[in-house]
């Protein structure tokens, strides 16, 4: 066997997965201070064409990877994290780093406190590494509508990675970290792990913690990990799932989860549902084609695929739009020019100090959902679009339960195309909107789901399939994803960079 | 539904407290008529006797265990935080006369 040089070996370690590092860490072949060096160094390399983060601190970073280092020697190892570069999505608290959420409006805010989920990640000991681009307060599908810059696709500089997290998913494709952390409210994990060709997960509504995570629709939003394996991403999950008395949502998991036992344990065959109504209208001939080869590959394997009705699916973009707009525009009251954020110089009055503040603080698709969000709430509007939009969600939860009483998971692609080109519906909020047609009735029913690479258009641009658990049914839908990955390669390819 | 009158932005922005330019007002009066013509076919759903869903899993009676004194920030570096501070207070513009 071929002994790769030691600049060759250090080369691909930002390639490699938190299970190989963790063993090569507790093996002693490597350190935490070499790897996130090769990131650092990888970073450098590729970050001047991929912009994925908004800012990051090196010297933070090696410090931790010195203290990672320094407990593994005493024989202090806190487990499979300890020493892995997790890379940061901007809209997450990070103690003494800005958390700007890609906005104007906290350009000069810096966090007092950490998020939940990465005080779950420090006890772990994971490197907490940077600041990912994002669309401003979480609002967009393409990380365009950042107020500082725009993200580059890794496989096509051209084109976007999707969003709103599209840094944190760009990242861990370029080997800019290991693993990095987004938030998802109506896809915005995992849309751009479908056009990254990483794999991207949204838990089950209330398992992690959303203190910390600034919020925009509180009923919707969900942290969750971007990752170049199913199995990392079940290993961040186990390390972040509990449920937390500063978040009154949180819920602890009914049954207590093993993640990664589950992957070896449940091997299927299993019951898959698919979704008619996710391959009619408006989806990429190519993805459509990857998808339902994906569908033969469980077939193949011994698995019923079932034909189930999702009946008010058609419905889950105006549904979304009406009610995570509503709760945005609560959410995103408090940024007023007077405590933390952005404050106007124009303003001498209480009132002018406010819309002052925000018309020059915010940025246009951030006014406007809250216009939106604040109209569909207003005195004579209420019952007809909020009150309407919630009871719809119910029956857009009601037929996913239907399905699940004949599956065991559900297969739909992620994104019914492949990255778009840069501006290509920047001036089309409506086409925007449409990105999410797969991944948003997830959200509004509370379940888990998860997108991994299942291929490559002719053009080499990635293409992801989503599975969909039970609520609480993580278990079973990284053992269906993990299937697919193993007898695959796609997790093996890497950008030209 | 309500979709026959257009959205009246400057009643809305006001609510929002959101200064709009007249440019701004005019782009999104277009794009939110657009979106809204969108959310028409909600209208034809049949929503009797369904209760709105508000929380995912709904969870009831969460309390806090106890109230109990802890550590915090001081006022000094909660109002360093604001644009302006003075003496541990934030400053901000008259308000009362």
């Amino acid at each position: 066997m071929t002994q790769l040089s030691q600049s060759e070996n250090m080369s691909s370690l930002f390639n490699q997965t938190i299970t190989q590092l963790s063993a090569a860490l507790i093996a002693g072949e490597l350190s935490s201070l070499e790897l996130t060096q090769a990131i650092i160094d990888r970073t450098q390399a590729v970050e001047a064409r991929v912009k994925a983060f908004i800012e990051f601190d090196e010297a933070d970073a090696l410090q931790q990877a010195k203290a990672s280092d320094a407990r593994r020697a005493a024989g202090q190892s806190l487990g499979p994290l300890d020493g892995i570069p997790i890379g940061i999505k901007d809209t997450l608290a990070v103690k003494d780093q800005p958390l700007r959420c890609a906005s104007k409006m906290l350009e000069n805010y810096v966090s007092p406190y950490d998020a939940s989920c990465v005080v779950k990640l420090r006890e772990a000991g994971a490197v907490i590494w940077g600041r990912l681009n994002m669309d401003e307060f979480a609002m967009g599908s393409s990380t365009e509508n950042s107020a500082y810059h725009s993200t580059a696709n890794p496989w096509d500089l051209e084109r976007i990675p999707g969003g709103s997290s599209g840094g944190s998913a760009a990242a861990v494709a370029a080997g800019e970290a290991i693993a990095t952390l987004g938030s998802d409210t109506g896809g915005s994990i995992r849309q751009p792990a479908a056009l990254c060709g990483v794999v991207g997960m949204k838990p089950t509504y209330g398992l992690i913690s959303r203190y910390g995570l600034v919020a925009f629709a509180s009923s919707l939003d969900q942290v969750g990990p971007f990752t170049r394996t199913v199995e990392d991403a079940a290993i961040l999950l186990q390390a972040m799932i509990g449920k937390d008395p500063l978040d009154s949502t949180s819920i602890e998991a009914p049954v207590k989860p093993d993640y990664v036992a589950a992957l070896k344990s449940k091997k299927g065959p299993w019951k898959l549902g698919v979704p008619r109504e996710f391959f009619a209208a408006g989806i990429d001939p190519e993805v459509k084609a990857n998808i339902e080869q994906a569908i033969q590959w469980y077939k193949s394997q011994g698995c019923e695929i079932v034909d189930v009705s999702l009946p008010h699916s058609n419905l889950a973009v105006p549904v979304y739009y009406i009610v995570a707009t509503a709760e945005a525009s609560s959410n995103l009251a408090r940024f007023d020019g007077v405590r933390y954020s952005h404050r106007s110089q124009e303003a001498n009055d209480a009132i002018s100090l406010f819309s002052k503040s925000r018309g020059e603080g915010f940025g246009d698709e951030v006014k406007r959902r809250i216009i939106l969000g604040t109209y569909v709430l207003s005195s004579g509007y209420y019952d007809a679009y909020y009150l309407r939009a919630q009871k719809i969600r119910r029956l857009i939860l009601a037929d996913f339960e239907a399905a699940f009483t004949q599956v065991d998971a559900i297969l739909t692609p992620t994104s019914p195309t492949p990255a778009f080109k840069r501006g290509e519906r920047s001036q089309d909020p409506l086409a925007m909107y449409l990105s999410d047609v797969y991944t948003i009735s997830v959200n509004l029913a509370g379940l888990p789901a998860i997108s991994v690479p299942s291929g490559f258009t002719q053009s080499g641009l990635p293409i992801g399939l989503q599975v969909i658990g039970k609520a609480f049914g993580e278990e079973d839908m990284f053992a269906v994803a993990h299937a697919f990955e193993q007898a695959h390669d796609y997790q093996q390819q890497t950008p030209q960079l | 539904m309500p979709n026959t009158s257009p959205l009246d932005i400057d009643y809305v922005a006001h609510l929002a407290r959101l200064d709009l330019s007249a440019s701004e007002k005019a782009k999104l009066g277009i794009q939110l008529t657009d979106i809204l013509g969108h959310f028409e076919q909600l209208e034809a759903i049949n929503v009797d006797g369904v209760e709105p869903m508000a929380h995912a899993h709904a969870v009831q009676n969460v309390w806090r265990e106890g109230d109990q004194a802890g550590a915090t920030y001081s006022a000094e570096q909660v109002a360093t935080m604001a644009p302006e501070s003075r003496d541990g207070q934030v400053v901000v513009p008259k308000v009362v006369e």
